[in-house]
């Protein structure tokens, strides 16, 4: 178990460098960016001075460097600053929109990763057959409709017709049954997009290994199918299925933004586009380091999984 | 001498009413299909679902830019002046105002007993402070320029105002009405611009940038005949599908920016009305004067034959706007030329003829276009570029990236697309974009006559020689200026048949002037 303590440390000493070189490479990026948040913020109205004048005020017209220094140094003692254009907490503005990219993300999660499990099971329980056929062709034919348009079929079918709103508001003090209604068709429209992902490698990942010489001996030794699969199958699969769940959950929180315009959905995706087109660089920071950590996260918590599903890396010689 | 300048003075003129026939406020729906505006009745939660707004909107005067800050400022705030839906104007904080003979003094009165939410009574210090964040070297205010013209403002006494400009201004109190200039209340001489405070019909309640602000209608309101929600719950919703569900849905009760490209379902739609109303809304396609070979007014004058007007009109707007006649002055104005400037029609032969006269068999120019200009901007490019071949133009259409399109390539690169919500007076229109010299002259046109009867139009105080100047620019622009003003678009809003609006909505901004908050109520 120490060796797994010790990955975990060391793979948390790298995230905290990847972050780093992140938040360098993403304040480096918008610095490349044509424009500049006050040219942004004023657009048309723009005049010579009072693009000055923002840029005195916020200081904008300082070197490169120095305004990365002090933002990282600010950043290490924990203050990720105002926004700069409406002078909010860059944490207050965040703060309730992850947590609603977490909500879209875990209900979404929820629905997909035991339809994907299960279908993907079944599927290579039943090769070949028409069952196989049908819930391949289907995972595949949602997965690559666009989002936007699977989005707007769901609208055209279940909200005109009156069954769901067709966009997401969260008024104060609803309940969490009301949450998980009002927020339904992007959870749904999401499930439909990850779901063919995992189905497929859950689906691979078995029949590769239903062609090895220890599962033909558990047949011969006359096993029902689904035991052999759920028993002797499965436990040496779960390393690529955690990983392409894992894949597919940073997704669930960091690219959703299409569904978060459709559907209105006060998310994170929709704050990092604001910020991005108005050059706002804390809030572009902060909400890119958000994303990474959940990849760094997510990626870490994947590895973990799978070596602990391993006995062979569990314990090694 | 002092000569007084009252509501009626500055009435839009009757001749103009005649121009309603070219649309001035067309109504899609005949009258008698709309829902009859009977007494108001006070009640509801006006829900609007705008296609503007965003997390990086701010509560700061001079940082409001789109159609969502706009009607959500107008809803809590008051201004010195308002513009009523003829296109005159009418007292709001300012009782009555008065302007010395030369125009360059104006005092307002300000209006007794209005207080802020907060309860704290209006008075002149409160309208200084107001005007003067706008004002001064440290300005970060997009209404900088609107108000440059201001050399000093001062309190007489507690309710009065008197501001001296540098020169003659005889629509001063016009742009008292501009969007930015809200009244907020002032501490220490100056006005908090972080401050939800006002002294408008709705009390804000909540503000979550791009997602929600919720008000209730402020007990108080010194207008009791406006004002007649309970509450306003307004909503971005940038996606123009994602706002059209919601409408039909039922989700929200108004939306504006209604998509052109799918209305003709939407009206389809029962218990759903949509409002097309003409104003000065413009889109333009200005060429840099300075720079060949658009520095012969020949090749411009070619150029803008080659422009089928109608065609875009009917294709780009889908019939929801009108012909523009390359000066940006809307029917909606008070001097627009009507009659008097022959519409300009695409004419191959005369930009052939041109085109010679600039010594030219053909021409190769480039167009710079992207929809951040305006919605089908691109579309309008290829068709422009379509007709005008047959001119012996060479129109190659360049799209450019949305993003950074007003820094990097307006006012960068030579010929590209752009857009005019219009201004309320000629002056303020002209003096913005076509003085020589102006910050946002987008073609860098210079004419001497255009300036000399622009400083001598905007300081005359008689009606009739000023449209008569007003006339004459217009006709300069059109033959002379740089900008091809091939469109007037329509402001497509559309509402559920429950919400009622006034008999006449007003054409000078979208929403009704911004004031769908104050002027419609629910059947």
């Amino acid at each position: 178990m120490a060796h797994v303590w010790r990955m975990i440390a060391q793979r948390l000493a790298l995230g905290f460098l990847t972050l780093f070189v992140v938040s360098l490479l993403i304040f480096g990026a918008t610095e490349l960016l044509p424009g500049d948040f006050a040219e942004a913020i004023l657009g048309q109205s723009a005049t010579p001075e009072t693009i000055a004048a923002i840029r005195r005020d916020l200081g904008l017209d300082l070197p490169f460097h120095t305004r990365y220094i002090g933002w990282l140094s600010n950043v290490l003692q924990g203050d990720f600053g105002k926004s700069l254009a409406n002078q909010q907490p860059v944490i207050e503005l965040i703060s309730k929109r992850l947590g609603n990219t977490l909500f879209l993300a875990l209900y979404a999660a929820a629905m997909a990763v035991p339809l994907a499990l299960i279908l993907g099971i079944l599927a290579a329980l039943f090769r070949n057959t028409v069952f196989d056929r049908m819930s391949n062709a289907l995972a595949l034919t949602s997965i690559s409709f666009p989002e936007f348009f699977v989005a707007y079929i769901l609208i055209l079918w279940f909200a005109q017709t009156g069954y769901f709103p067709s966009i997401v508001r969260f008024s104060p003090g609803i309940g969490f049954g009301e949450s998980l209604y009002r927020s339904f068709l992007p959870a749904l429209t999401l499930t439909l997009v990850v779901t063919a992902h995992m189905m497929r490698m859950t689906r691979a990942a078995l029949i590769n290994l239903l062609a090895s010489p220890y599962i033909e001996m558990a047949r011969l030794k006359g096993m029902s199918p689904m035991r052999v699969i759920l028993r002797h199958a499965l436990p040496n699969a779960l390393a690529p299925i955690i990983n392409v769940v894992a894949l597919n959950l940073a997704y669930l929180i960091t690219g959703v933004v299409v569904v978060e315009v459709v559907f209105v959905y006060p998310g994170l995706g929709q704050l990092m586009v604001d910020s991005v087109s108005r050059r706002d660089i804390p809030v572009v920071q902060a909400v890119a380091l958000i994303f990474a950590s959940a990849y760094v996260l997510l990626n870490l918590t994947a590895d973990v999984l799978s070596t602990l599903s391993n006995p062979r890396l569990m314990h090694r010689r | 001498m002092t000569k007084s300048i009252t509501r009626t003075g500055l009435t839009r003129r009757s001749v103009l009413r005649g121009a309603t026939a070219l649309g001035a406020a067309a109504l899609i729906l005949p009258a008698g299909m709309r829902a009859a505006s009977a007494e108001p009745k006070k009640g509801g939660i006006l829900r609007i679902g705008m296609g503007s707004g965003s997390t990086s909107d701010s509560l700061d005067p001079g940082s409001w830019a789109d159609a969502y800050t706009q009607v959500f400022a107008t809803s809590r705030h008051n201004y010195l002046t308002e513009i009523d839906a003829d296109g005159a104007l009418q007292p709001e904080i300012a009782e009555s105002w008065e302007a010395s003979a030369d125009a360059a003094t104006w005092t307002f009165k300000i209006r007794q007993g209005v207080t802020f939410h907060s309860g704290k009574a209006l008075d002149a210090e409160d309208v200084i402070a107001s005007i003067n964040h706008h004002r001064g070297e440290d300005s970060t205010s997009a209404a900088k320029p609107i108000v440059e013209g201001i050399t000093e403002i001062k309190a007489d006494g507690s309710h009065t105002v008197v501001v001296t400009l540098e020169s003659g201004n005889a629509d001063f109190p016009f742009i008292m009405s501009d969007y930015h200039l809200a009244i907020l209340p002032a501490k220490d001489g100056a006005i908090d611009p972080a401050s939800t405070d006002g002294c408008g019909a709705y009390v804000l309640d909540s503000f979550e940038p791009g997602v929600e602000a919720r008000l209730t209608r402020n007990p108080n309101y010194w207008k009791t005949d406006r004002a007649h929600f309970d509450g306003i719950e307004l909503l971005p919703i940038v996606d123009g599908a994602a706002r059209q569900n919601a409408l039909i849905s039922g989700q929200v009760d108004v939306i504006d920016r209604v998509d052109l490209n799918t209305v003709h379902l939407l009206k389809r739609a029962a218990n759903i009305n949509v409002l097309s109303v003409t104003g000065s809304q413009h889109y333009v396609f200005p060429m840099d004067s300075r720079a060949a070979p658009f520095s012969d007014n020949n090749v411009r004058m070619a150029i803008k034959h080659a422009v089928d007007r109608e065609e875009l009109v009917e294709k780009i707007l889908n019939g929801y706007g009108t012909v523009g006649n390359d000066h940006p002055i809307s029917t909606a104005n008070r001097f627009h030329a009507g009659d008097a400037l022959e519409q300009r029609t695409y004419d191959a032969d005369k930009a052939k003829w041109y085109l010679k006269q600039a010594g030219m068999d053909s021409l190769d120019i480039e167009l710079s276009v992207s929809d951040a200009a305006f919605g089908g901007a691109v579309d309008a490019g290829v068709l422009m570029s379509e007709k005008s071949a047959a001119a012996g133009i060479n129109l190659t259409v360049k799209r450019e990236p949305a993003d950074g399109y007003w820094s990097n390539i307006w006012m960068k690169k030579p010929f590209a697309a752009s857009y005019w919500g219009g201004r309320p007076t000629e002056d303020w229109m002209f003096s913005t974009a076509y003085k020589s010299g102006a910050n946002w002259n987008e073609s860098f046109w210079e004419n001497a006559r255009f300036d000399q009867l622009l400083a001598a139009a905007r300081s005359e105080l008689d009606n009739d020689k000023r449209r008569e100047m007003y006339v004459e620019m217009q006709g300069l622009v059109r033959d002379e200026g740089s900008t091809i003003i091939p469109m007037f678009a329509n402001y497509v809003m559309a509402h559920s048949t429950a919400v009622v609006t006034p008999e006449k909505v007003a054409p000078n901004w979208t929403m009704d002037g911004f004031r769908v908050a104050e002027r419609w109520w629910f059947a």
